[in-house]
């Protein structure tokens, strides 16, 4: 062996000429690397394979003066974006390869932004200067950011846009979610912007919950939530049964009776006089708006702003219930649920009906004997150590920091900071999105509790949480689109009391404050009359025959309708122009007789709208078949010159009209004064 | 620190390997057999691209007379990126399989084959057509959702009534390929932006073009061509299986 190896340098190097020869063919090997690497390299392949695929086309003349040979990159400095994909993506901004079957020459699917503006890997991830298909799609040991799965592309939008976007469905979801199941309680999410996400479940405070319901409704409703109600936001903790005998205990005894404390039972509540009287009263007050009910179909009916109330009799007592539909902010001051003016005789009907909405089976099971106080203590520590105080009130514990880990760059969490499990696709999309559907699985002693989502609405949350990148936190301002906040609007002296008592502002946006479940009065007072504002806080009618939510009736007294009526008129005006710039008296027949004809045939509105009951079906639109008695003539015009000047967003089309147009259509809807829809629907 | 790094990298090529393997249907153990496999629900869908599909897919096995067969092995498989679960499994007591659908990365229709085997073994299949929208049609889809379905649409939901039966003149629900597909590109944007008239038909059809952009309207343009039925030529590609 020995032998061998000295003979194979003495052939070799055995003297200075051979030594010299020798050296000099490696050297020369050595430098042939490169450009032996270089010919065979895998970028050279895909050029060769696209020069033959656009030979044979049509257009190959052209496509072949756009075609440049050798490494391409886009450089974009600001955005750290040094993305080489178009050396081997060659055909993205041809049109005419859009029917090309391999990806990797097909022109890219139509999107707002330019490539060259904002690179590949922006959006896709990937490691933008590889040259080799491998280590630009996939994870490597220096650089682990593989391609983004398409069913989370919509993240690559959230780094810039905080908005809704009308493009972004899934992102816009999933951000949803996020707030209304209330994530940040616990995980702090800061945007880009520097705003926090903030969430808007609204958990009830626990201090006076043995004033609301049962320790035995619950021990049950946290060990399930969703068997009591299948829309609770609350999650799962998987609580065993003594944990859940301790909580209860624990979660009872904490609590202080309310002040001043709640009135004994007004009357039997359990037989009311007329049960069909309290199904009435439900409708008309349109609790359906915000309260979900299953219905004797099984069928659930309603809104989702409050909880679901199928089960309410099983849940609440009903001094409680009494209280609670008497005025709401006794209970709870924060609530969003309005005060409705009921009488004595109301509130007995209406309680009465909600306390025969039983769900008797959720609690049946349930035998709990007195609590002891080493149940109380240890219930304590469990509370404490599950932070139910990060979204409940309750007395004794304060609200933990910063319960959970936060989440403001999760969408460019290292994987080697990330610990996985059997079962979850080893990448960060694959984590998060374990995380989501099965927290637990990470560990039993992990905290996070157990919601209940769809597959659709993991995938959702995951893609609004991969938008949670380092580059939405680094990037410059300029790039980022600001999502719309909430402003602090807040109407002023006695209509302003009102108005809040009323909770106005669940359902509508005043100047940048509000709900978006009912039109925004911003401009109430140009649009409307004061006869009609004033009917309407009276007793509100339909306007749209095909919504579901409508306005419920408040029962208010006279003085309080024209303290808010007064206030409306005066302050809620736009500055765009004077109501009074267009009066009726102006308007002759002949022009209500041209809006008409408008109306009904060059503009076809009856499509959509009723202007008479007894021959229009429209009912996409309002009705204004008493547009006379209800608007003002000016903004009847401005709107139907430009809908979405005056409420953006507006399904209304613009029909772009001339100003005769639009005033003789003003002239033809302000003679329209019949009664309102519920009057027409008698007759 | 490099041993360890190599012996990490092997054992997750390893189990790459394995993944890749244990993706394929396992043989199943069919105690019956049918003589044909039809579908129950699922099929023209109206998806996203990389999406799971709203609604499973299900499937069912009958037998020569027509009535369900519990126990037949369906398998379903579909173009590369499409992926099932379960890929695979035996009818139950109804003759059914349900699968829930991912579709694969790139916008199109898809073709989606699930087979099963009747007594003497021979293979019977059945396709199952989908459709995965991109970002442009996406934007068509929420502006239709918007704007346009209430109108166009018969069906109604708790939540939106149609108004289509108030209608004098009837419009097409957008999946109506047999008359939409003979309409051009320009006459679509034509009528979409300056509302019936345009073609001479009825001002019931209001103009949009004052209140969408110029790119909303090609966006519902392109939503138009991707899931009207039978299919638009060339309303983009289609996937099937090799
Ligand atoms: C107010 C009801 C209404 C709305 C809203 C509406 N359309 Fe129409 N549309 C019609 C009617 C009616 C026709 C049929 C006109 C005819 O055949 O004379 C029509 C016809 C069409 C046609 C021609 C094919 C056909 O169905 O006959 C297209 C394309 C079209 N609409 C697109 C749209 C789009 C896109 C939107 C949403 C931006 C929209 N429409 C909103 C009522 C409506």
């Amino acid at each position: 062996m020995k032998n061998n190896l000295h003979a194979l340098w003495q052939f070799f190097f055995g003297d200075s000429a051979r030594a010299f020869g020798s050296a000099s063919v490696i050297l020369l090997a050595l430098l042939a690397i490169a450009p032996a690497k270089n010919h065979f390299s895998e970028w050279r392949h895909y050029q060769k394979q696209y020069l033959h695929l656009i030979r044979g086309r049509a257009d190959a003349v052209t496509l072949e003066r756009h075609f440049q040979g050798g490494i391409q990159q886009i450089w974009i400095p600001e955005q750290q974006v040094t993305d080489r994909c178009t050396t081997c993506h060659l055909g993205m901004k041809e049109a005419s390869l859009a029917d090309v079957s391999s990806v990797a020459f097909r022109e890219h699917p139509v999107i707002p932004h330019k490539l060259t503006e904002f690179g590949c890997t922006t959006c896709h991830r990937g490691q933008g200067a590889a040259t080799t298909v491998e280590e630009a799609h996939s994870a490597t040991e220096q650089w682990e950011q593989p391609l983004l799965p398409a069913k989370y592309i919509e993240a690559g939008c959230g780094q810039c846009h905080l908005e809704n976007q009308t493009g972004t469905p899934f992102l816009n979801q999933g951000r949803q979610l996020i707030v209304s199941y209330g994530c940040t309680h616990c995980h702090t999410i800061k945007q880009g912007d520097g705003s926090y996400v903030t969430p808007d479940d609204d958990p009830p405070s626990l201090k006076h919950i043995a004033d609301k319901t049962t320790r035995e409704w619950v021990y049950a409703w946290i060990k399930d939530p969703q068997a009591y109600a299948g829309t609770a936001t609350m999650p799962n903790y998987h609580l065993s049964d003594d944990d859940a005998r301790d909580v209860s205990a624990f979660i009872l005894a904490q609590s202080t009776p309310l002040e001043p404390p709640l009135q004994p039972l007004k009357a039997d509540t359990k037989a009311p006089a007329d049960p069909a009287a309290g199904t009435s009263l439900y409708g008309q007050s349109f609790c359906a708006s915000c309260h979900a009910m299953q219905n004797a179909a099984g069928m659930m009916v309603g809104g989702n702003v409050g909880p679901e109330l199928t089960g309410i009799g099983t849940k609440a007592k009903p001094e409680w219930l009494q209280d609670w539909v008497g005025n709401p902010s006794h209970y709870d001051p924060g609530t969003m649920m309005p005060h409705y003016r009921f009488d004595a005789q109301q509130v007995v009907t209406l309680t009465g009906f909600l306390e025969s909405k039983t769900e008797p089976d959720f609690i049946a099971n349930v035998h709990l004997d007195p609590a002891t106080p080493e149940q109380i203590e240890h219930g304590k520590r469990l509370v404490v150590e599950n932070g139910c105080a990060s979204c409940h009130d309750i007395n004794g514990i304060k609200k933990p920091e910063n319960f959970a880990p936060e989440l403001s760059r999760i969408g460019s969490k290292p994987l080697n900071q990330l610990i996985f499990v059997e079962g979850v696709e080893h990448s960060l999309p694959g984590y998060v999105a374990g995380k989501v559907r099965n927290p637990r699985a990470f560990g039993p002693s992990l905290k996070m509790p157990q919601f209940k989502f769809t597959p659709q609405q993991i995938d959702a949350i995951t893609t609004a949480l991969l938008a949670l990148t380092d580059r939405a936190q680094s990037q410059p301002p300029t790039m980022r689109i600001a999502s719309v906040q909430q402003t602090r609007y807040q109407p002023a002296g006695n209509a302003g009391q009102l108005m809040r008592d009323l909770r106005c502002f669940t359902c509508h946006m005043i100047n940048g404050h509000g709900g978006d479940m009912a039109p925004d009065l911003t401009w109430e007072g140009t649009a409307v009359q004061r006869e009609w504002l004033t009917q309407f806080l009276k007793n509100p009618e339909t306007l749209r025959p095909a919504l579901i939510r409508r306005m419920p009736k408040f029962n208010l007294t006279d003085a309080d309708i024209n303290t808010l009526a007064d206030y409306m008129m005066t302050v809620y005006q736009t500055p765009e122009f004077d109501r009074d710039s267009l009066l009726v008296s102006q308007f002759n027949p002949a022009q209500v007789e041209q809006g008409r004809q408008l109306f009904y045939s060059k503009f076809a509105c009856q499509s959509c709208h009723i202007a008479d009951y007894k021959n229009d079906k429209g009912y996409i639109g309002p009705a204004l078949a008493a547009t006379g008695k209800r608007f003002n003539a000016a903004w009847v015009y401005h709107w139907l010159k430009d809908p979405q000047a005056l409420r953006p967003g507006t399904i209304e089309p613009n029909q772009h009209m001339t100003d005769d147009e639009a005033r003789s259509l003003t002239a033809f809807l302000m003679s329209l004064k019949s009664g309102g829809a519920q009057e027409a629907m008698k007759k | 620190m490099k041993p360890v790094l190599i012996a990490v990298c092997a054992a997750t090529l390893l189990m790459a390997g394995c993944s890749r393997k244990s993706n394929q249907p396992a043989p199943l153990q069919s105690t019956a057999a049918g003589t044909a496999i039809v579908e129950s629900s699922g099929g023209k869908q109206i998806g996203y691209a990389g999406m799971l599909l709203d609604q499973p897919v299900v499937v069912q096995v009958n037998d020569a007379s027509g009535s369900a067969v519990a126990g037949a092995a369906v398998y379903f498989s579909g173009p590369s990126g499409v992926s099932f679960t379960p890929p695979a499994a035996l009818t139950d007591s109804s003759g059914q399989v349900t699968s829930a659908v991912q579709l694969g990365e790139q916008a199109g229709r898809y073709k989606l084959i699930a087979n099963t085997h009747d007594a003497s073994g021979k293979n019977i299949g059945l396709t199952i057509d989908e459709i995965a929208l991109g970002y442009q049609q996406t934007v068509g889809a929420q502006l239709n959702a918007q704007y346009c379905v209430r109108c166009h649409d018969p069906e109604s939901t708790p939540l939106r009534v149609s108004n289509m039966d108030n209608l004098s003149v009837k419009p097409h629900p957008f999946t109506e390929g047999d008359t939409l597909n003979k309409m051009s590109d320009a006459d679509l944007v034509a009528i979409i932006s300056h509302g019936g008239p345009a073609l001479n038909k009825s001002p019931q059809m209001p103009p949009w073009g004052y209140t969408l952009s110029k790119s909303d309207i090609a966006a519902l343009v392109s939503y138009i061509r991707a899931v009207a039925d039978p299919p638009y030529e060339a309303g983009g590609l289609v996937y099937a299986q090799k």
